[in-house]
C-alpha cells in the first residue's frame, strides 16, 4: 500500500488511455460507455441493473410484491438500514469499521422513547428528544472516535467493545422495563408520516431539479475547467433517469391505498434522500470531505500535508454515531415502540453491506454516499421479496449473502481492469 | 568568494538522539537559484539535518539564518511559513484523488469550507505550465494512473506552489527509470534557474553531477567540505564521501565556512 512500492510498479511511462478520443454528442455517450465498460468504471449502473433484475424476478414470483402498498413498506422497511449505511460509508472511506452502530442506534432509539415517555417526569418534545438522542449518539461516537485517533487502539476494537457495552445497556434497561411503546407522533412521524400526492409530486421535481442545477451551477463557476466538460446526451439521460426515478416512486406511492386510506410519499423516503444528498455534498464539495478522502487514500501523506487526522477521525465517528441515532429512531418509530429485540435482523451487518455492496472499499478512500443508498435498497428489495414469496429466515440471509458476494467480486473485477487500463 | 547573504545558512549545527551524535558542528549553505547538493554515505546525518531544516527535529545547537536572519523552526507549518518545502521520498501523495487535489491537499481553496474547484484547477494548470510539465495530460487524471516521474513532477510542482524560496528534495529520482529519471533533474534545474533555491539530497552521484551547482558532503554527522561541480570530479567526491579528507582532495573550493 506504500506510494513507494507503486512507483516502481508504474515505471512505464503515462498509460495509454482512449479518453482523447471520445467524441462529443451522443457518439461521445456511446464512446464513453464503450470505454467505461472495457476499463471497468462501471460506476453505480449494477447495482441499478440487478435492482431492476430483482424487482422484475419478484414481481413475477411473488403475488404480493408488486402492490403499491408493498412498494411504500419496502421505503420504510429500507430508511433505516440506509441511514446506517451512510455514516458507514464515511466509517469506511477512511479505513476504519464501526461495528457498534448497531447497537447505537439501539441506544438512540431508547433515549428517545424514554424521553417521549408520558408521566415519567422528563416527558419532551418528540423533535428535541431526537435531538437529545442524535447528539448523545454523535457523544458516543466522538468518545470511541478518539480512544481510535489519539490511544490508537484499532476501530475493530473500539468499537467490538462499544458493539458489546451498548448491547448490555440496552439489555439492562430494557430487560428491567420490558417494551416502551412510543406515542409521540413527531418521533413516529419519522418513518410513518404520509405526504399528499401533490406535496409528493413537489418533492419529486424538486429532487429531479437537483442534478441539473448542480451541473448548470458548476458550469457557470467552473467555466472553462475540466470539471465543467459535460456531455449534454449524458446530462440528459442521467436527469431522466433521476426523474423516472422520483416520478415513479411518488405515482406508485401514491396509488398505494390501505382498505380505504389513501397512501402516499413516505417522510422516510423524502428523509433518505435528502441525507444522500447532503452527506454527498459534504463528502465531494466540502474541505472535510476531500480530507476524508486523503485520510482513507493516504494518512501519512495527509499528516505531511498539515491535515489534522485525529480531528477528521473523530469527526467521522460522531457522524456515525449520528447517522445510527437517526436510524435507530427509523426503526423504532416503524414498530412505533422499542423491545428487547432492537435492532432489528442483523442491522449492523446489513448496513455494512449495503455500503459495500454499494461500491465503498473496505480499503479506505473510495467510494460514494450514493452507493449505500442503492446498497440499502438492493438489500432491502431482496428481502422484502423473499419475505412476501414467504421464504424461511435462513434462505434470506443465504441470498443476502451470495448477493453481498456477488457484489463484490464483481467490483474486484471491476477493479483490476481499472488497475490495468491505468484508471 | 563575497558572496550575497546566502538563502539558507546554517551555523555550528548540533543534533544528536541520546548519545548518538547524528549532527556535530555542521555548517551548510544555500543560495538563490543554486542547487545544493547533499550527499554522503548512510547514517551520515542527511536526513537529520534536512528534518531540523524542516522542524520535524529541533536541533540542539547552531544557528539557522534564513535571508540573512536568525530563525527559529518548530514545526512543519513554521518552514511552511518561511518558505521551506520538502519533498519526501515516498512522495506523500494520495493516490485515490487528482492531480489538483493533491496540489492542494491540506490548503485547499474554499470558501465557507466549500471547495472552489475552478480556480483550484487553472491555479494547478498554470504551476504545472511554468515548471513545463508536459507529460500530465489532464489535471483530473487520478494521481494512482500517474508515472513515477510523472508523481514526482507533481510533488515537485506542489512543493513549488506556495511561494516557496527553498525547496529540499529527498531521494527524488529513488525508484525512477533513465527517462524518469532525466525528466525529474530537468524539472530540479529549472527550479534553480527560475531563482529558487534547491537542497538535492541523493546517493547517486550522476544525478547530483547532472543537476548541482554545488555539492555539500556529510560524513559521520561532519560536513566534510563544499565542492563546486565545475573543478571537482566523481571521484573526488567518492573520497570525501568514504574517507573524508577534504584538504587533501583536488578541487575543493576554499570557502569552507567557519574556517
Amino acid at each position: 500500500m506504500t506510494a513507494s512500492a507503486d512507483v516502481v510498479g508504474q515505471d512505464r511511462g503515462a498509460p495509454t488511455l482512449d479518453e482523447d478520443q471520445v467524441r462529443s454528442g451522443i457518439a461521445g455517450l456511446w464512446d464513453r460507455a464503450w470505454l467505461n465498460l472495457r476499463t471497468g468504471n462501471l460506476g453505480p449502473l449494477p447495482i441499478i441493473v440487478g435492482e431492476i433484475i430483482v424487482v422484475i424476478l419478484f414481481t413475477f414470483t411473488a403475488t404480493n410484491f408488486f402492490t403499491a402498498v408493498n412498494f411504500v413498506n419496502l421505503i420504510e422497511q429500507t430508511a433505516g438500514t440506509a441511514m446506517l449505511a451512510y455514516g458507514v460509508v464515511f466509517v469506511l472511506l477512511l479505513g476504519e469499521i464501526d461495528l457498534s452502530i448497531g447497537y447505537l442506534a439501539g441506544i438512540g432509539a431508547l433515549i428517545v422513547a424514554e424521553l417521549q415517555l408520558p408521566g415519567s417526569g422528563h416527558q419532551m418534545n418528540g423533535i428535541f428528544a431526537m435531538i437529545v438522542a442524535i447528539i448523545a449518539c454523535a457523544g458516543i461516537g466522538a468518545v470511541q472516535g478518539s480512544i481510535v485517533a489519539f490511544v490508537g487502539v484499532p476501530s475493530f476494537v473500539v468499537t467490538l467493545g462499544g458493539f458489546l457495552i451498548w448491547q448490555g445497556v440496552i439489555l439492562n434497561v430494557l430487560e428491567q422495563r420490558g417494551t416502551i411503546i412510543i406515542q409521540d407522533r413527531w418521533i413516529n412521524y419519522t418513518d410513518l408520516y404520509i405526504f399528499g400526492h401533490w406535496e409528493g409530486w413537489l418533492i419529486a421535481a424538486i429532487f429531479t431539479a437537483l442534478y441539473p442545477l448542480s451541473v448548470l451551477y458548476k458550469r457557470t463557476v467552473a467555466r472553462g475547467t475540466q470539471i465543467a466538460r459535460q456531455n449534454w446526451w449524458a446530462f440528459a439521460a442521467i436527469t431522466i433517469g433521476i426523474g423516472i426515478a422520483a416520478f415513479g416512486t411518488v405515482a406508485i406511492a401514491n396509488h398505494a391505498r390501505v382498505i380505504a386510506t389513501p397512501e402516499g410519499l413516505p417522510l422516510a423516503g423524502l428523509i433518505i434522500v435528502l441525507f444522500a444528498v447532503l452527506l454527498t455534498f459534504l463528502a465531494k464539495w466540502t474541505t472535510f470531505g476531500r480530507h476524508v478522502y486523503a485520510v482513507g487514500g493516504n494518512a501519512e501523506a495527509a499528516r505531511r500535508a498539515g491535515i489534522n487526522v485525529p480531528r477528521i477521525r473523530v469527526l467521522v465517528f460522531m457522524i456515525s454515531g449520528a447517522t445510527a441515532a437517526m436510524g435507530g429512531i427509523i426503526f423504532a418509530a416503524q414498530v412505533n415502540s422499542v423491545a428487547l429485540t432492537f435492532p432489528p435482523g442483523n442491522l449492523l451487518l446489513n448496513a455494512i453491506a449495503s455500503a459495500v455492496i454499494g461500491g465503498v472499499s473496505l480499503f479506505g478512500g473510495r467510494g460514494e454516499v450514493r452507493g449505500a443508498l442503492l446498497g440499502a435498497l438492493l438489500i432491502g428489495t431482496l428481502q422484502n421479496g423473499l419475505n412476501t414469496l414467504s421464504v424461511s429466515n435462513g434462505w434470506i440471509y443465504i441470498v443476502t449473502g451470495l448477493v453481498l458476494l456477488g457484489a463484490v467480486t464483481l467490483d474486484t473485477f471491476a477493479r483490476r481492469l481499472q488497475a490495468r487500463s491505468g484508471r | 568568494m563575497s558572496a550575497p547573504t546566502p538563502l539558507l545558512q546554517i551555523r555550528d549545527l548540533t543534533k544528536s538522539f541520546g548519545s548518538v551524535q547524528a549532527l556535530s558542528d555542521v555548517d551548510f549553505e544555500v543560495n538563490k537559484g543554486e542547487v545544493m547538493a547533499l550527499v554522503g554515505d548512510n547514517g551520515a546525518g542527511k536526513s537529520t539535518l534536512v528534518k531540523c531544516i524542516a522542524g520535524i527535529h529541533p536541533e540542539d545547537s547552531g544557528q539557522i539564518l534564513f535571508e540573512g536572519h536568525e530563525v527559529k523552526i518548530h514545526g512543519p507549518k513554521d518552514a511552511a511559513k518561511l518558505g521551506i518545502e520538502v519533498v519526501y521520498q515516498d512522495l506523500a501523495l494520495c493516490d485515490n484523488l487528482d492531480v489538483v487535489a493533491n496540489m492542494f491537499l491540506g490548503r485547499e481553496t474554499n470558501r465557507w469550507e466549500i471547495l472552489n474547484e475552478a480556480s483550484m484547477e487553472h491555479q494547478t494548470a498554470e504551476t504545472l505550465k511554468t515548471l513545463a510539465v508536459t507529460t500530465i495530460r489532464s489535471v483530473r487524471q487520478s494521481v494512482a494512473t500517474l508515472s513515477g516521474g510523472q508523481r514526482q513532477s507533481v510533488a515537485v510542482a506542489r512543493a513549488v506552489m506556495w511561494n516557496s524560496k527553498l525547496v529540499i528534495l529527498d531521494e527524488p529520482t529513488a525508484a525512477l527509470g533513465v527517462a524518469q529519471t532525466e525528466q525529474v533533474l530537468e524539472l530540479v534545474r529549472r527550479l534553480g534557474q527560475q531563482g529558487l533555491g534547491v537542497i538535492l539530497i541523493s546517493h547517486n552521484l550522476h544525478d547530483v553531477f547532472e543537476t548541482a551547482d554545488r555539492i555539500t558532503v556529510l560524513r559521520l554527522g561532519r560536513d566534510v567540505g563544499v565542492f563546486d561541480r565545475r573543478t571537482t570530479t566523481q571521484q573526488a567526491i567518492v573520497e570525501a564521501i568514504t574517507a573524508g579528507i577534504p584538504t587533501k582532495v583536488s578541487g575543493v573550493t576554499t570557502e569552507e565556512v567557519g574556517v
